[in-house]
């Protein structure tokens, strides 16, 4: 696919999202627009999955470690054909299969449970370690927070991966600045990135989080250094593609009114 | 009947038929790998290392990471069987084993090394006797804990053939065998070692031998006591418990674990629902273990042999 083509798929994903926390009256919708440019390259672009073959044993796996933004892997599965389109109208219903956090047992295409934070990379590390073992080609794929990264096991993984030699595995830093309550720069900064994950024998890269050309390149095969786990440092925008959520710490899981509404959607369909 | 009778038993540690029997498997199936956390001696991996050190997959000191490991190596088609000291693959990763195993029902095996008060006078930090309470509390994770070297191997078989996420409980305090050479585990399943009519006792891991000798000391003394074999706490035999409740009238249970939570409680969960009787409960009484070796603690805890026949003695006195 163009890049062009891939923003339009992304733009659809954003407005489902947003359509969709507004109805539910709840979700991450900070955090679920800084990763859905990331989410689409993956799957429109990078990732080999098949809707129709969702446990292939062959197929790239995903992780996505920050759960909380399931809604955004949700319309994305959706409009890759995982799950039925209408389906994402029951997002956190009573009795949905779609409830905060993404559940493998019930949503094709989801990989493993993820909620607690700091849970993906150690389990993407073992995905990684299995293709290596089979001799596959499959790749594995986690995307994390950077708050998360706070989170102990990360490092844990981050040691496991450069130790194994996983240069099947790639980690994305989804890097809004933004945790929970505040700018991770005033809680605990883990910022820069990029020279601790190269301490521990990573191959790293920053890119603009929000450019397709830059992630896709970044993504793809021919990046990948023999030999060494990649990171991916993506900086991105909490609440991105809507001016008055992005980069505003107020909106990790605030739910618009119905005029935020109306005006994030006009935004969001001007930038179509 | 001879009062006590593993006086001269051969003991055997049970880590020694756990790899042996490993080994044996992942010559068969290439799918089978160990994961550890720098615990290649003490799980005694050193010898499944030598000969499949591709399959023996070292995370280091990383509880946490080695749970994911475990089930990312799942979702990839393996069967890892991840290896380490019990009280910290259960209670530092207690959370991977949550939502990475039993939430995400991956085919996980955790196979906790030194259980209970297996490391002794290294103190409470090194006991494992809450893990019985902390898995069973979570959904679909088989919890088993074997008696002999022989139930050790028979739940090892099993393991690598379920489909699905276990505990296995294994000690290094070296016991007598038990069960007969070809038994076969099944899971959910109790073996009835001795019958009797008075009162059953029901025990497992380290503890079953204890109950066995105490059940012959109680012969001596004209109690029949039956004694129920336990492996498996999750899963629980409900019918066989309700059998020796109906028949016998009294339950006495031992195990290495506190009485909050484990092995009693899980048969009190049953016996209290359906067919109350008395019960007697001995463990670790909810207190950190002071310093000795694990079967000198289990002794000071009332469950040397001789004890655990006092204790089911005066339970039997409470049957109305």
């Amino acid at each position: 696919m163009t890049p062009d083509e891939l923003r339009k798929i992304a733009n659809r994903i954003r407005r489902r999202d947003l359509q969709a926390v507004y109805e539910a009256g709840a979700g991450h919708i900070g955090g679920e627009m800084s990763v859905t440019d990331l989410l689409t390259a993956l799957y429109f672009e990078i990732m080999s999955v098949d809707p129709d073959a969702p446990l292939d044993p062959k197929r790239d796996r995903l992780v996505l470690s920050k759960g909380h933004t399931a809604l955004a892997l949700y319309v994305t599965l959706s409009e890759k054909g995982f799950i039925p389109k209408d389906e994402v109208s029951t997002f956190l219903k009573h009795n949905s299969r779609l409830n905060g956090h993404p559940n493998r047992v019930k949503v094709p295409g989801v990989e493993t449970n993820t909620g607690p934070l700091g849970h993906g990379l150690p389990i993407g590390v073992g995905m990684a370690k299995a293709a290596k073992l089979n001799g596959d080609a499959w790749r594995t794929f986690v995307i994390t927070g950077d708050g998360e990264m706070q989170e102990g096991s990360n490092w844990e993984a981050i040691m496991a991966a450069a130790q194994f030699k996983l240069d099947n595995l790639t980690l994305i830093i989804d890097h809004n600045r933004l945790q929970q309550g505040a700018r991770l720069a005033d809680t605990n900064n883990l910022a820069p990135l990029a020279p601790k994950l190269e301490a521990f024998g990573w191959a790293v890269e920053e890119i603009d989080g929000h450019d397709m050309e830059q992630i896709c390149r970044a993504l793809s095969p021919e990046t990948v250094t023999t030999g060494k786990p990649k990171c991916i440092v993506a900086h991105t925008n909490k609440g991105q593609g809507i001016s008055f959520m992005s980069d505003n710490v107020a909106w990790h899981h605030k739910v618009p009114n119905d005029e935020q509404y109306k005006q994030a959607m006009a935004e969001l369909e001007e930038a179509e | 009947m001879m009062s006590t009778p593993f006086k001269d038993a051969k003991l055997h540690d049970c880590r020694v038929s756990f790899v042996e029997t490993l080994e044996v498997l992942a010559e068969a199936n290439t799918d089978i790998v160990a994961v550890c956390n720098d615990s290649v001696g003490s799980s005694k991996l050193g010898d499944f290392k030598e000969r499949f050190p591709e399959r023996l997959i070292n995370v280091g000191i990383a509880e946490q990471n080695m749970v994911g490991v475990g089930a990312g190596l799942a979702n990839g088609g393996k069967i890892p069987f991840v290896c380490a000291a019990a009280p910290f693959l259960t209670g530092r990763a207690l959370e991977q084993i949550k939502a990475d195993v039993a939430y995400s029902e991956t085919n996980v095996k955790l196979v906790g090394i030194s259980s209970g008060l297996a490391y002794g006078d290294l103190g409470p930090t090194h006991h494992s006797i809450e893990d019985f309470a902390w898995i069973r509390a979570l959904p679909n994770v088989a919890v088993v804990a074997p008696a002999d070297r022989i139930e050790t191997a028979a739940v090892i078989k099993w393991a690598a053939a379920y489909e699905g996420g276990c505990f296995l409980r294994l000690s290094r305090v070296g016991v007598p065998d038990l069960l007969p050479e070809d038994h076969v585990f099944e899971l959910g399943k109790a073996n009835q070692l001795r019958d009797g009519s008075d009162l059953t006792i029901i025990a497992n891991g380290v503890l079953t031998h204890r109950a066995v000798e105490a059940s012959a000391l109680l012969e001596d003394r004209g109690i029949s006591a039956r004694v129920l074999n336990m492996a498996s706490v999750r899963p629980i035999d409900e019918a066989a418990i309700l059998s020796a409740a109906r028949e016998t009238g009294a339950i006495l249970t031992c195990e290495e674990h506190t009485t909050f939570g484990g092995l009693g409680s899980a048969v009190a969960e049953v016996v209290v629902e359906s067919h109350p009787v008395p019960m007697k409960r001995l463990g670790v009484p909810g207190v950190f273990a002071h310093t000795g070796s694990a079967n000198a603690l289990l002794d000071d805890f009332g469950m040397a042999s001789d004890a655990i026949a006092d204790s089911a003695a005066e339970l039997v006195k409470r049957k109305a």
